[in-house]
């Protein structure tokens, strides 16, 4: 089952940021969001996970299929690797780490509190989350902040696996993964016409 | 033709412009006449003396400190189930004049008590339950002014309105349990014993109906306000826009 | 959910601050108010089972913005929201565990305490009573008011404002059973509507909780 995005208009504290989206993503395949900071990229990402309601339009496939890594990877500092990853994969019904800790190089760290992990091995651990949920369609927000290049390797690396697996991936990154099965959307044509929110439309 | 149609800001502000002399000439009537009535033609209570005649004062001010939350829940309720911003609106003018009223009931409640009880605060039921209401009305309007996001606002109050509501009950429950209490009955009863004399109410009566117009029209007044002041943000916003 | 249930509990006890404060709280509580009142011990045991309650639902009452906020900082509350749990389920697990590690507490402490104030001889076993059965429902109105202020700066004065008045009858009804149950009284009425206060709270307030983290989460 794809996602499928139609007509959908997204807003920000009442603001319509981007509207008339169209697009989808099939399995197997990636898709990459562009544009510039504070186009809306962020604010759509989390109206596909559902995590605020959609102004217009509809996505389908979304749901409980999908597995959702905003910019805060949602770490617990007191909690070893093993034990953050191990939390998450039982919330979603699952019990095998060892393949996001391979996949994410963190089996030297896996006994390290997460507090005592640099800003790039947290990331690795936020994004070895992924892995753990078992959700076909991965949604991401900016996940290359603060990874060096090996780093971004290992992650286009599980993006590859997760794809050719049947999973799909979402993704708002400015960096070019090398990835042959993404295709890209620029939201810049999307962006809402500048009017007041929809808050106070009411009143005028 | 439905009542939502009032919900509309525009047309509330029409309607209720058009409504608003009535409501205050009435209002002005209502009080003046019912408290110099009750003030100046009643006879002094053969035990109370004069200090009775607090009532006039204390009984329509404290109905509507609950007529006001109630008024609350029920805009709450319109918010939450129509979402007709008006509501929202309505809900969150009608606070601070609950509040108040809460106020003026437990000040002249202390003022009546003093000679009758001897004393400017007990512990009584009613009192009490009046000290929490009051609580809950400051709570409220503390998280109105909390949030910025005025739809979010609008959701959250609702929500602790109902909650409030329930709690509120249940705290008038609890502490009539804790004390019986020094407080005399109901003022006005359908039970005859416990009704005060009728030279007494008639007055009583007139001043309630002064005290709901006025609720009323200071609730109109208010919502207005909120509405303009909505309105002046949104053409602002507008403007910055063109 | 017991997943959840278990992070939370290991987080309390890596982290501290969940036994330790609440406790440290309800033991200065209980050491001020002699200090306040004066020493007479006729006087002291009269108080001690309101004292008791007043410290306990104080000691919740601080614990209660750790609830939400540190997943709220971390952005765990965003990616539970995704998970496949309701979010009624989760702040339901999130009351449990901070009544496990706050309310259990303060029941197991407050004999303890108890002695400090010269607690009558009988009033040990319903001061115990009396908050394990009330104690469920101070963590589960807290998760409500920690719902509310979430997102807030500064919002712990305010959750302050909107949790107290929702916690009088609780207290009434909880104080007064430890209070009739230390002078020997028949305590029936006061423990049920207690237990009825706790039983409704915790079947219904976690609506309203998951309600308003989903409105704060937007």
């Amino acid at each position: 089952m794809d996602l499928q995005v139609t007509d959908l208009a997204v807003a920000r504290g009442g603001v319509p940021v981007l509207e008339g989206l169209n697009f989808s993503v099939a399995d197997g395949r990636a898709l990459v969001l562009r544009g510039p900071n504070g186009s809306g990229k962020t604010t759509l990402l989390r109206t596909i996970a559902g995590l605020q309601p959609a102004l217009e339009g509809e996505v389908i496939g979304a749901g409980e299929r999908i597995a959702y890594a905003a910019h805060a990877d949602g770490l617990k500092t007191a909690l070893t690797v093993t034990e953050n990853l191990t939390f998450w994969a039982k919330v979603f019904g699952n019990s095998d780490i060892s393949a996001a800790l391979t996949g994410f190089d963190l089996l030297d760290l896996a006994d390290r509190p997460a507090g005592s992990l640099s800003a790039g091995q947290k990331r690795r651990l936020g994004l070895a989350r992924l892995m753990v949920t078992g959700r076909p369609v991965w949604v991401l927000d900016e996940p290359t902040v603060s990874l060096d290049a090996a780093s971004v390797a290992l992650f286009a690396e599980a993006v590859r696996a997760h794809l050719q697996a049947g999973g799909s991936a979402l993704m708002a990154t400015h960096i070019d993964l090398g990835l042959d099965e993404a295709d890209t959307f620029d939201v810049t044509p999307c962006r809402a016409k500048p009017r007041v929110s929809a808050l106070d439309e009411a009143f005028l | 033709m439905s009542i939502w149609e009032y919900a509309n800001p525009v047309k509330f502000i029409k309607t209720t412009d058009r409504m608003m002399p009535y409501l205050a000439v009435g209002a002005v009537v209502c009080l003046v006449s019912g408290l110099v009535w009750g003030f100046f033609f009643t006879p002094d209570d053969y035990r109370q003396g004069s200090t009775v005649k607090i009532i006039y004062l204390h009984v329509p001010a404290a109905l509507m400190a609950i007529n006001a939350w109630m008024m609350m829940l029920v805009a709450s309720l319109v918010w939450i189930v129509r979402r007709h911003h008006v509501s929202a609106l309505a809900a969150r003018a009608a606070a601070p004049i609950g509040a108040v009223m809460t106020l003026i009931a437990l000040a002249t409640g202390a003022i009546w008590g003093q000679p009758m009880w001897g004393t400017w605060w007990v512990w009584d039921p009613r009192l009490t339950s009046f000290l929490i209401l009051f609580l809950f009305y400051l709570g409220y309007m503390a998280l109105w002014e909390a949030i910025e996001n005025d739809d979010t606002a609008a959701d959250l109050t609702s929500i602790l309105c109902l909650v409030g509501s329930v709690f509120a009950v249940l705290s008038r429950y609890a502490v009539l349990f804790w004390n019986q209490g020094l407080h005399q009955g109901a003022s006005l009863s359908l039970d005859k014993e416990e009704h005060v004399a009728d030279v007494f109410s008639s007055p009583l009566y007139v001043c309630i109906a002064g005290f709901v117009l006025l609720f009323i029209a200071l609730v109109f007044l208010r919502t207005q306000t909120e509405i303009r002041a909505r309105r002046a943000r949104a053409l602002i916003a507008r403007e910055r826009l063109a | 959910m017991i997943a959840l249930l278990m992070r939370d509990l290991r987080l309390a006890v890596r982290a501290g601050g969940g036994f330790g404060l609440g406790l440290a709280f309800f033991l200065i509580v209980t050491v001020l108010v002699p200090l306040g009142v004066g020493p007479e011990t006729a006087l002291l045991s009269k108080i001690a089972p309101g004292i008791l309650w007043i410290g306990a639902l104080l000691a919740c009452l601080l614990s209660l913005d750790r609830i939400f906020a540190l997943d709220f900082e971390d952005g765990s509350i965003d990616l539970l929201a995704t998970a496949p749990l309701p979010m009624e389920g989760i702040v339901t697990v999130k009351a449990l565990a901070h009544w496990l590690t706050t309310g259990l507490p303060l029941v197991l402490a407050a004999p303890a305490l108890g002695v400090l104030l010269s607690l009558p001889q009988g009033g040990y076993f319903w001061i115990v009573v009396s908050l394990l059965v009330g104690t469920p429902a101070l963590s589960v109105i807290g998760t409500f008011g920690a719902a509310l202020t979430v997102g807030l700066k500064r919002g712990g004065l305010l959750m302050s404002l909107l949790v107290l008045p929702l916690y009088v009858p609780t207290l009434v009804f909880g104080a007064e059973v430890a209070r009739r149950g230390g002078e020997g009284l028949v305590v029936q009425t006061p423990l049920l509507m207690l237990a009825g206060i706790s039983c409704g709270a915790v079947a219904l307030l976690p609506f309203a909780s998951a309600a308003v983290l989903r409105i704060n989460l937007r």
